[in-house]
């Protein structure tokens, strides 16, 4: 190991290296500065950290985040936030399951053990609780700490009410109108109307203990230094905007998921050559995101690259208001066939996976499309033809898209690629580059909000961990603008209807059945541009080993070790 | 000479009142919603309204603005949308960071340019005059990012000498060498543009100066090289100082890509997450608390000038 990586490893993480105090340290300093140049100073300072302890057993990763999530139970900065904070030191009523790199991700038992609707009234669930558990600080995790922390984002009234997490938190179970503790290790939940969805909703909810918010001096500020939750990790250090530090927690309730690691350095680099540079010269062991200019010398290099589908789609919406061309199906099946997805997956270093509709085709909820999405100009041609297009006579439109954003992969490469290939084809489009947050902002607002300037479709990547987040909240004819996010304002009965049956189906096999019958018809309909899943690359030291790349957001560390 | 600190210093608060008024306005006009930083992108509009109502932003922006100037006349620069903490607090970390590299930085740039600089002004019209100028040229005109890639690139990745990022090994900042390693890439970046304008300035001034009547008076009265450069010396500084303190300035507002190049957590880092996420009270206070140090330094700067110029302090 060179150098700078051990200096950096050891200090990063919580070995050994003797810290110096403040004042023998600054007259070390001065009296080191009166003797020698500073090549002097360099090379003993190298000497001396050749000679220096190196922790066994820490991993340090550089997020692309800017910032560390806050460690306050529903944390911010997205998934990678629930990635690396949300699902590390906390933990929900229900869990994934991230044990393996090679099937879809489903839902299994977290700190609940069951849940279950109530046969009579389909409004009333009732979530067991898993006995024994403890928060980091000692305290019982129990149905009143549930009800505290379903207080903490929905109630405002709460003692513990916190703005920030209920940011977070409350969009996530929007159905949920009451609850109550039914005993120390039963919870009742109340939904407004049949969802059943819940399970996946709740998924979200973390939970922190309340025993530490109240010995902090309740407030959630202080919280964030000594946080507590229930999780495989937990916090020793909270430096905003520089670094955490986790270590293992070896009385967690799953001891196949106890950490092999001593700690995980958590360091915010949201730019990427630094991210790289800092893998290159060692002072990282991991990294987020590379970009993916920089995936062969990585790899020539020897660094290993671990990517795998994910829940991730990168679509264009279409517009379905009166006068719009994706109005005729023709044009969409079209447009969809005429995308080299596997020319652009060249572009992309190989870091992506060719759509066939919203979900990638190993999900259980795929189906059995008839439509195929694939790549043919000479159907693609044929279908416009009858559609009244042409090279020589081509449709026209405007799309927006954005230079970059959170999922976004290369989105301006990627678009200038099907510019491109749908030009070929008689369709000629001219986009309206929008910053990132202003293209969201729209895409909530609608289609036919004045911020739109004409626009017929919008590239925006969707996360589709869900039924809902992959098909309903964008198709749904009840969720248009402002009351949801369809954006095109689609409306088809046949789909609401699949919608209902996906929303009251309690039997999760029955349930999945229905979420592929309404897929189906979502490629079969050719509802957007299906273009590209992104498989989340990171790359790490040869040194890093035992990592298992879910097909999810969210990723287990707990058996990664660091040789 | 009092009565010109006054002058001075009753400048500084029609400067703050309306740099205040101009930095809270503009970030409104940037395209987006405040409140990305913290919702999920599919939060429902139900969500929004209690969100704008929890951070106060359901109120119109004049309203907004007032609220915001009583607060922060009292110190208090309100709270980050994204992340809950103390704006003033979070500027007050970022800012010891960036002064640190600031000063490094300016140090290496002035030392490095006004050597050059006079160097290259007594050597003027000279091949070497050349030279130097050229290096000074390419160091205004070389992009500060790419240069730091370059030096991370060599010094990190090659060599593996230095840390490639990040302000130290963790822990609070002690003047040991591994803390102080942290420091050398992005302040030899940063000081590629000062070092290159003081180095054209000085040189200027030098080649200007030793054109004076009084440098060939004193020539002729037979005084020595020392003399002559040390009656030089005093007529440059007053300007040379100026630009040195608008560099500094900039330097402390100006690097928000060597700081994310580098991953160092300053006041340029802090800008950039803030205008990413649309953090305005973060926006807000941190372009307020730096330009009010561009002014500071400025009056600093105009205070300093006369003890060095005696022609200020008579006029």
């Amino acid at each position: 190991m060179n150098p700078i990586s051990r200096r950096a490893q050891c200090a990063q993480s919580a070995c050994s290296t003797p810290v110096l105090s403040q004042s023998t340290a600054r007259s070390r300093w001065l009296s080191g500065a009166r003797r020698v140049a500073l090549g002097a100073m360099l090379a003993g300072a190298l000497g001396g950290a050749m000679s220096a302890a190196q922790a066994a057993g820490t991993l340090r990763v550089a997020m692309s985040l800017s910032d560390i999530p806050l460690p306050n139970g529903q944390t911010d900065q997205g998934a990678e936030g629930m990635r690396f904070m949300g699902y590390t030191v906390f933990e929900a009523l229900v869990a994934y399951d991230l044990s393996s790199a090679s099937k879809p991700v489903t839902l299994i038992p977290g700190l609940a053990t069951g849940w279950e609707v109530d046969a009579k009234d389909k409004l009333r669930w009732v979530f067991k609780l898993r006995p024994g558990v403890k928060f980091h600080d000692g305290s019982a995790f129990n149905a009143q700490a549930v009800v505290w922390n379903l207080d903490k984002i929905l109630n405002d009234k709460a003692e513990q009410y916190d703005a920030k997490q209920a940011a977070q938190g409350r969009g996530r179970i929007p159905t949920v109108k009451s609850y109550k503790v039914l005993d120390d290790l039963s919870v009742e939940i109340v939904t407004s109307e049949v969802n059943a969805l819940l399970p996946f909703q709740m998924a979200w909810i973390v939970m922190s203990s309340p025993a530490q918010w109240n010995a902090v001096g309740k407030s959630w500020d202080a919280f964030l230094a000594k946080a507590s939750g229930t999780g495989p990790w937990k916090l020793q250090t909270y430096v905003p905007r520089e670094r955490a530090v986790l270590t293992r927690n070896a009385e967690y309730w799953d001891k196949a998921r106890v950490p092999k690691l001593d700690s995980m350095v958590l360091l915010p680099v949201a730019d990427a050559s630094a991210r790289v540079a800092a893998l290159r010269s060692g002072q990282v062991d991991w990294i987020e995101t590379p970009p993916p200019d920089a995936m062969d010398s990585l790899k020539g290099a020897g660094f290993t690259i671990s990517s795998n589908v994910y829940p991730h789609v990168w679509p264009w919406h279409f517009s379905r208001v009166e006068g719009s061309p994706w109005n005729d199906i023709r044009v969409r099946k079209a447009a969809n066939l005429a995308i080299d997805r596997e020319g652009m997956k060249a572009l992309l270093g190989g870091m992506m996976v060719s759509a066939k509709g919203m979900v990638p085709p190993n999900s259980p909820w795929f189906g059995k499309p008839a439509f195929e999405v694939k790549y043919d100009v000479a159907a693609a041609k044929a279908l416009m033809a009858q559609a009244g297009y042409s090279k020589e006579k081509p449709l026209k439109l405007k799309a927006i898209i954005s230079p970059s954003g959170g999922g976004q992969m290369q989105p301006v490469l990627m678009n200038e690629l099907i510019q491109q290939n749908l030009a070929e084809i008689g369709i000629q489009v001219e986009f309206d580059v929008r910053d990132w947050n202003a293209l969201l902002a729209n895409w909530r607002a609608g289609v036919k909000d004045a911020s739109t300037k004409g626009a017929v479709a919008t590239n925006s990547s969707y996360f589709s961990q869900d039924p809902f987040s992959a098909l309903i909240r964008h198709v749904d004819s009840s969720l248009m603008p402002p009351k949801g996010t369809n954006w095109g304002y689609y409306s088809d009965p046949e789909m609401d209807k699949l919608f209902d049956g996906i929303r009251t189906e309690f039997n999760p096999a029955a349930q999945t059945a229905i979420v592929a019958k309404a897929h189906e018809r979502f490629v079969n309909e050719a509802l957007f541009l299906f273009v590209a899943h992104d498989v989340a690359p990171r790359a790490m030291a040869k040194k890093v080993k035992g990592f298992v790349q879910a097909q999810n957001w969210f990723q287990d560390f707990s058996g990664v070790t660091v040789e | 000479m009092f009565a010109y600190f006054l002058k001075r210093l009753a400048f500084v608060l029609p400067i703050a009142l309306a740099v205040s008024a101009l930095c809270f306005s503009l970030v409104y006009l940037a395209p987006g919603d405040p409140l990305s930083a913290v919702l999920p992108s599919d939060a429902s509009q139900e969500t929004i309204e209690q969100v704008k109502a929890d951070y106060g932003l359901d109120r119109p922006i004049p309203v907004q603005y007032v609220i915001w100037l009583g607060k922060a006349l009292q110190g208090d620069l309100g709270k980050s949308i994204s992340n809950g903490r103390a704006v003033a607090a979070e500027i007050g970390n970022a800012i010891g960071n960036s002064l640190m590299l600031a000063v490094l930085a300016a140090s290496l740039g002035f030392t490095l340019g006004a050597l050059l600089g006079i160097v290259a002004g007594y050597a003027h019209g000279s091949w070497l005059d050349r030279l130097l100028s050229t290096v000074a040229i390419a160091g205004v005109s070389v992009p500060h990012y790419w240069l730091g890639i370059v030096l991370v690139a060599v010094f990190s990745v090659k060599l593996n000498m230095l840390p490639a990022m990040g302000n130290g090994p963790g822990g609070p900042w002690v003047w040991s060498w591994e803390h102080f390693s942290y420091l050398i890439l992005p302040a030899v970046t940063l000081s590629a543009i000062p070092a290159g304008i003081v180095m054209r300035s000085v040189r200027a001034l030098v080649a200007d100066t030793l054109k004076s009547e009084f440098v060939t008076g004193l020539v002729a009265k037979g005084m020595g090289h020392a003399t002559v450069f040390r009656h030089l010396a005093r007529n440059i500084a007053p300007t040379a100082l100026a630009v040195v303190g608008v560099q500094l300035g900039y330097l402390m507002a100006g690097s928000i890509l060597v700081e994310t190049v580098f991953a160092w957590p300053g006041t340029g880092l802090l800008l950039n997450n803030a205008i990413q996420q649309r953090d305005i009270p973060l926006l807000q206070g941190t372009i307020l608390v730096l330009a009010m140090f561009f002014v500071l330094l400025n009056l600093i700067v105009d205070m300093l000038q006369p003890l060095f110029d005696p022609r200020i302090r008579r006029s």
